[in-house]
């Protein structure tokens, strides 16, 4: 059985039809509205790589039922950018800092922890090493070992601290 | 499949009405997984996260507890008053999961799914939580926590019935939660204690996970510990008698358990790591840095 509702993901209203009511957040942002930002790995919430934010708090979409996620703001990576559905747009200033400091390996993780150092900096704009390792505890990177990663958040920090100051 | 998003109570068991046998999902971190892995293809959802009554918390009008709604997320049982009230469920909530999931996750959802694992259980076992069932036309019946959780992942909730929340007595004196998993961060507990010391009962009880189908009481441990400490001066000496007594009382904890062996642990692994938690849990509740208000 099918039936059709609204999602809002990043500022737009979206259509899904046609899918089972049972389908994850995940599986409609990638197979159905054309949004493969979130990565699809565990299905269990272990990974992080498909880190949302869900009206500002910070969720694995493979854990949302997508149909009971109407009437909410749902902002993925692409929104992060300042862009929508792949449009090229001007990066954040957490992706920026990811290629400066080389944070990225196989990218597959990256999507997530842009997501998790974004909603970190968001709160808490001078965290503690402690704080940032727990705030990116939910994101696995087989890859780096972490150390470019802490270092773009350092940078990330940094740039909003002049940001500030400017 | 039909999904219901209530948006309040009394829509809430309208939808359950109309669909029976709905499985009530709050913050998915269970539903999601069965579903996803094709363990389970539900025919009704009833999501209850938009249902203001089931939101937040509340202290009783007399101060003596407070009522936790089934929506609480283990983030926010992380900080501010409720954490500074039961440090042993602000703990708990910590260890739980990821940020992620600790932002999904929720008190009802714990209770619901009553695994032997979920990691506040413990916790309202050893403050002797009771469990507060909500059903249409505003009828509730409340129970104790064992009377509610009566197997692994058996409840005794009704199917026309909706966690409202658990109502957690206030205790005066030192809170602690201990688990172990395979790992530091994300993990299923292998073992886990809360300890909870009462100092106007005299009493210090403790709450046991993921050793028993259901969470367990160490009653023998409790009251052998409660009659060797004084409880108006709490401390520990610099004669080792603390450590001491932290040692038996690990053996008495660890001989409460009830472990098996799965795919997270083996029974005598579990037994052992219970007794040291335990240990550890006491030491840190008579440790002089304890602020104990």
């Amino acid at each position: 059985m099918s039936a059709s509702y609204s999602l809002r993901v990043n500022g737009r209203d979206r259509e899904v039809s046609d899918g089972w009511l049972g389908e994850s957040l995940l599986w409609v942002l990638r197979e159905r509205l054309d949004l493969p930002g979130a990565k699809n790995a565990c299905e269990q919430g272990e990974c992080g790589s498909c880190s949302v934010l869900i009206d500002g708090s910070l969720v694995c979409a493979c854990l949302v039922l997508a149909a009971s996620a109407v009437d909410r703001d749902i902002v993925t990576v692409e929104g992060i950018a300042g862009a929508v559905d792949g449009s090229d747009a001007v990066l954040s200033d957490v992706q920026e800092a990811f290629l400066a400091e080389g944070a990225v390996q196989c990218g597959f993780c990256t999507p997530g922890l842009i997501m998790a150092v974004h909603d970190l900096l968001d709160r808490v704009p001078l965290p503690t090493d402690l704080e940032v390792r727990e705030a990116i505890s939910g994101n696995l990177c087989r890859c780096t070992g972490y150390g470019r990663i802490m270092e773009a958040v350092w940078t990330a920090v940094r740039s909003r601290q002049v940001g500030r100051e400017a | 499949m039909t999904v219901a998003v209530p948006r309040t109570l009394d829509e809430a068991f309208a939808a359950l009405a109309a669909e029976p046998d709905a499985h009530l999902l709050m913050g998915g971190t269970d539903l999601m997984v069965e579903v996803n892995y094709g363990h389970r293809r539900p025919t009704a959802v009833v999501a209850l996260d938009r249902v203001p009554e089931l939101r937040g918390w509340e202290r009783s009008a007399d101060g003596r507890s407070v009522l936790v709604r089934a929506g609480l997320t283990y983030t926010e049982m992380e900080t501010g008053e409720l954490a500074a009230t039961f440090p042993a469920l602000a703990q708990a909530a910590r260890t739980v999961g990821s940020p992620q999931i600790r932002n999904a996750g929720t008190m009802g959802g714990n209770l619901g799914t009553a695994s032997p694992a979920g990691d506040t259980l413990p916790v309202l076992a050893a403050l002797d939580a009771t469990v507060v069932l909500g059903a249409a036309g505003g009828a509730q019946r409340e129970m104790p926590w064992d009377e509610f959780i009566v197997g692994v992942k058996r409840t005794v909730r009704e199917p026309h019935e909706i966690i409202v929340g658990a109502r957690l007595p206030v205790r005066r004196g030192p809170q602690e939660f201990l688990k172990v998993g395979t790992r530091n961060a994300m993990v299923i507990s292998v073992a886990s204690v809360a300890l909870v010391v009462d100092l106007d009962a005299e009493t210090v009880a403790v709450g046991l996970g993921s050793v028993g189908p259901v969470p367990l009481r160490a009653r023998d441990a409790e009251g052998w510990i409660a009659d060797r400490l004084t409880f108006g001066l709490l401390g520990l000496s610099s004669d080792g008698t603390a450590e001491t007594l932290a040692d038996e009382f690990g053996r008495r904890v660890a001989d409460a358990s009830r472990p098996i062996d799965d795919q997270r642990s083996s029974a005598a692994y579990r037994r052992h790591a219970i007794g040291v938690c335990a240990r550890r849990a006491l030491l840190r509740a008579l440790s002089p840095q304890v602020v104990v208000t």
